[in-house]
């Protein structure tokens, strides 16, 4: 793209390429339409499914077919859908076709493209009412979402700018270096009651506001791209399917300090969103809307990528500035805070790639419409990573004070093979498990504080009837003892400890005392660790503990796991609908079933291993587990 | 210290891109991530190399490279392969499958069969929870793998 020398020469390129989302975004009968396009998902899970094969076989049978010059297909980011991909979309009829193969490109084309009709067996089938859907807006999934964060993500191709610019993209860039002072922007910001997406819930404007006020020669802001939060993955959503809009919202943020210079921290184990971000900035950079007087003004800012390299306590501000230094991730006590001393000690303003997104919305449509949107302390859209035992997996984006019942039975299609739902946990390792009797609390920031858990980056990981509240609370721990920097002694040490104890408790054997223990050691675990990981780490015992705790009770006292998960507290018991075939006594791999042919076999409860395979052997399912 | 005709270009190959850089404040993991990229891992004279060429203390990067769970200091097998551990995996049932890759092998997860031919390990969400359970074999993704399906994921690799 030629460089842009103005803001005016800007918007006169937006009404030019406008157009070029028209068929996407008109939503009418096929028939209607001149031109038809095709996109394809090009997400990581996707492209996984092999959407690249699925794109090169489309694009084989439109030659094939003589149509080149009425249908095109390219790649867009991706559509949230995840569970269902890949995904394929029609427009103008708006069609959208799930878990397609690349052996189905042959007949979308001929089917759907030549002859007109609907292949219904690439349709969604909604799993509560049976029956498929034809259109993407028709969709209980779509239906109830409102996309700020994620407006282009399935949109636009992110390896195009001029597809970014056609959908309004740089114009709030340009409407804030051309007509708004730094105070203005931050004022904007402020009202609209933006609120850090990565985790804290920090006002963004306040953020803003004191990194400004930092008098320095040199000032930086950085984007967290740093998603460690497993189980979340929003951040990279928005930055493979809409690169641009982070770019132009930390030049935005740039403008409203006064930095010149922006780095993108980013986990290396996101390779593909690392391509569309260079891809990005470069075609930023040639189009005059990165580097040097930008769009001709006297307003200088340019981006860089810096990788991580797998350490989830690098999340943290403090620990990413250290990292991005060349150091270990290690996170050092506030204050002084980054917006005063940060990045080689220079004030530095910390956002999440999420709360980026929202910001050129907000500057176009203007704060009151924002604010709108949402409770009374948290305004606007939350994107959620719906995952786990769940109809639906996927990215979500729904106004905040939406209700988790509506989230997980509404948008989420219910609980996978209709089970039944026991818990969802949300926040991550830092968040809590909230039980059925809470679904109906509309959630924010604070809602969801008041109940153990918290907002963090917004996994929400569904759990049936099937999981083990103990050993989730395991599964954390873990997780974080492996992620502990070890800086300070109450993560380190404690955490450690606290694990040990859910261990010998999910192993059979737990004692009374070590729930008092559990309880006491974690609330001094929150109290005094130095940072954020230490001091959620252990909200998943204590939201476990506050809510099943008839399950860590059932393991104590019973030596039982009532959902069957503790390998050591399973029993494999055979009943007396047993023929006495041997086989399982074959598939034993400890030799402790004995029997003779035709005569009930035994299992010996001391030497068993509790593998399962002679459960799997039986011919006549007379082996249970309990 | 004796260094392979093979290693030499390899080490070349790394100052090359040092030499590149425009600004070596801060670009030590950065260096590292191409260090391992060329030699597959960080054997102590990689690590002392790149400290040497960026003027800061081996110990630094040392510090770097046991911190980060992404830099290895052992050799590893042709084909790494990864078993997702983050939650949407691992409520999913991902634990069955690294077992299953395990008793296959024959190896703990981090550890390197004789042949270097497989390494397995485990890691934290690559963000396709839709797929998971998500197994990663090199660069390549396995979505929705069940512990029968490791026999099959494993001979695509013979």
């Amino acid at each position: 793209m030629n460089r842009i020398h103005s803001f005016e020469e800007l918007k006169n390129i937006h009404t030019e390429l406008k157009p070029l989302l028209d068929v996407r975004k008109h939503n009418v009968d096929i028939n209607k339409e001149e031109k038809i396009e095709i996109h394809i998902c090009g997400g990581t899970g996707c492209k996984a499914s092999q959407s690249d094969k699925i794109l090169a076989n489309l694009d084989e049978a439109i030659k094939v077919n003589g149509l080149s010059n009425k249908v095109t297909v390219s790649i867009t980011g991706c559509f949230g859908f995840c569970e269902k991909g890949p995904i394929v979309k029609i427009s103008p009829d708006n069609v959208f076709y799930v878990k397609v193969k690349p052996e189905d490109a042959k007949e979308i084309i001929e089917e759907h493209i030549v002859n007109r009709n609907v292949i219904s067996r690439l349709l969604y089938e909604e799993p509560t009412l049976k029956e498929t859907v034809k259109r993407q807006d028709e969709m209980s999934f779509y239906k109830k979402q409102h996309r700020i964060a994620l407006r282009n993500c399935g949109v636009i191709n992110p390896e195009k700018i001029e597809e970014y610019i056609a959908s309004e993209g740089y114009l709030a860039l340009g409407k804030v270096i051309t007509s708004m002072t730094p105070d203005e922007v931050i004022q904007t910001m402020i009202d609209s009651g933006l609120r850090g997406r990565g985790g804290g819930g920090f006002p963004t404007g306040q953020k803003w506001l004191f990194a400004k006020k930092s008098k320095a020669n040199q000032k930086y802001i950085i984007c967290n791209a740093d998603e460690g939060d497993p189980g979340a993955f929003m951040d990279r959503s928005v930055l493979e399917g809409d690169p641009n809009t982070v770019i132009e919202a930390m030049a935005i943020a740039g403008y409203a300090i006064g930095a010149s210079e922006g780095y993108i921290y980013i986990r290396a184990e996101y390779p593909l969103a690392i391509e569309r971000l260079k891809i990005a900035i470069s075609e930023a950079r040639e189009a005059g809307l990165l580097g040097k007087n930008i769009m001709g003004t006297d307003f200088s800012f340019d981006v860089f990528i810096k990788y991580g390299a797998g350490a989830f306590v690098c999340g943290e501000e403090t620990a990413l500035i250290h990292s991005i230094e060349g150091f270990r991730g290690e996170p050092t006590t506030k204050p002084p805070f980054p917006a005063v001393s940060g990045l080689w000690e220079k004030p530095t303003s910390v956002n999440n790639v999420e709360t980026f997104a929202n910001i050129p919305p907000i500057i176009l449509n203007g704060p009151k419409w924002f604010a709108s949107m949402g409770t009374k302390t948290s305004k606007g859209t939350k994107v959620f990573a719906l995952a786990g035992k769940i109809n639906n997996v996927g990215l979500v984006e729904v106004p905040m004070g939406t209700t988790l019942r509506e989230i997980i039975y509404e948008i989420g299609g219910g609980i996978k093979d209709g089970r039944k739902f026991k818990a969802v946990q949300t926040g991550g390792p830092s968040g809590g498990c909230i039980p059925a009797e809470n679904l109906d609390i509309p959630i924010d920031y604070e809602s969801l504080n008041a109940i153990g858990s918290m907002m963090g980056s917004g996994g929400m990981i569904v759990m049936d009837e099937d999981n083990c509240m103990v050993d989730i609370a395991k599964f954390y721990l873990e997780f974080t003892v492996d992620e502990s920097c070890g800086k300070c002694t109450p993560c380190r040490i404690g955490n450690k400890r606290l694990l040990e104890i859910l261990t010998k408790i999910t192993e059979g054997k737990g004692t009374d005392q070590d729930l008092e223990d559990l309880q006491e050691l974690a609330e001094t675990i929150k109290d005094t660790s130095l940072c954020g990981l230490g001091q959620t780490a252990p909200n998943p015992v204590l939201s476990t503990m506050k809510y099943f705790m008839d399950e860590y009770v059932a393991h104590i006292k019973e030596k039982r796991c009532p959902a069957g998960v503790c390998k050591s507290l399973l029993q494999y018991h055979i009943t007396d609908k047993c023929i006495g075939c041997t086989k399982c006594a074959r598939q034993c791999p400890a030799n402790c079933i004995s029997g003779k042919v035709k005569t009930m076999h035994v299992i010996d409860e001391d030497k068993c291993i509790k593998c399962g395979a002679c459960q799997t052997s039986c011919p006549v399912k007379a082996i249970i587990r309990r | 210290m004796c260094k392979s005709v093979l290693n030499e270009e390899k080490f070349h190959e790394l100052e090359e891109f040092i030499n590149t850089l425009s600004n070596k404040k801060g670009a030590v993991i950065e260096v590292l991530h191409k260090a391992q990229h060329i030699f597959g891992y960080l054997p102590e004279e990689v690590q002392i190399f790149v400290a040497e060429k960026l003027n800061i203390p081996a110990s630094q990067v040392f510090g770097v490279v046991s911190f980060y769970s992404y830099f290895t200091t052992e050799p590893r097998g042709e084909f790494v392969v990864n078993v997702c551990m983050g939650t949407a995996c691992f409520v999913r049932g991902s634990g069955n499958v690294l077992t299953e890759f395990e008793k296959k092998l024959n190896i703990k997860s981090g550890q390197t069969t004789p042949d270097s031919k497989f390494t397995i390990g485990s890691l934290r969400c690559v963000g396709a929870c839709g797929l998971a359970p998500v197994v990663m074999v090199n660069d390549k993704v396995y979505g929705n793998v069940k512990p029968e399906d490791v026999d099959k994921i494993l001979a695509d690799y013979y």
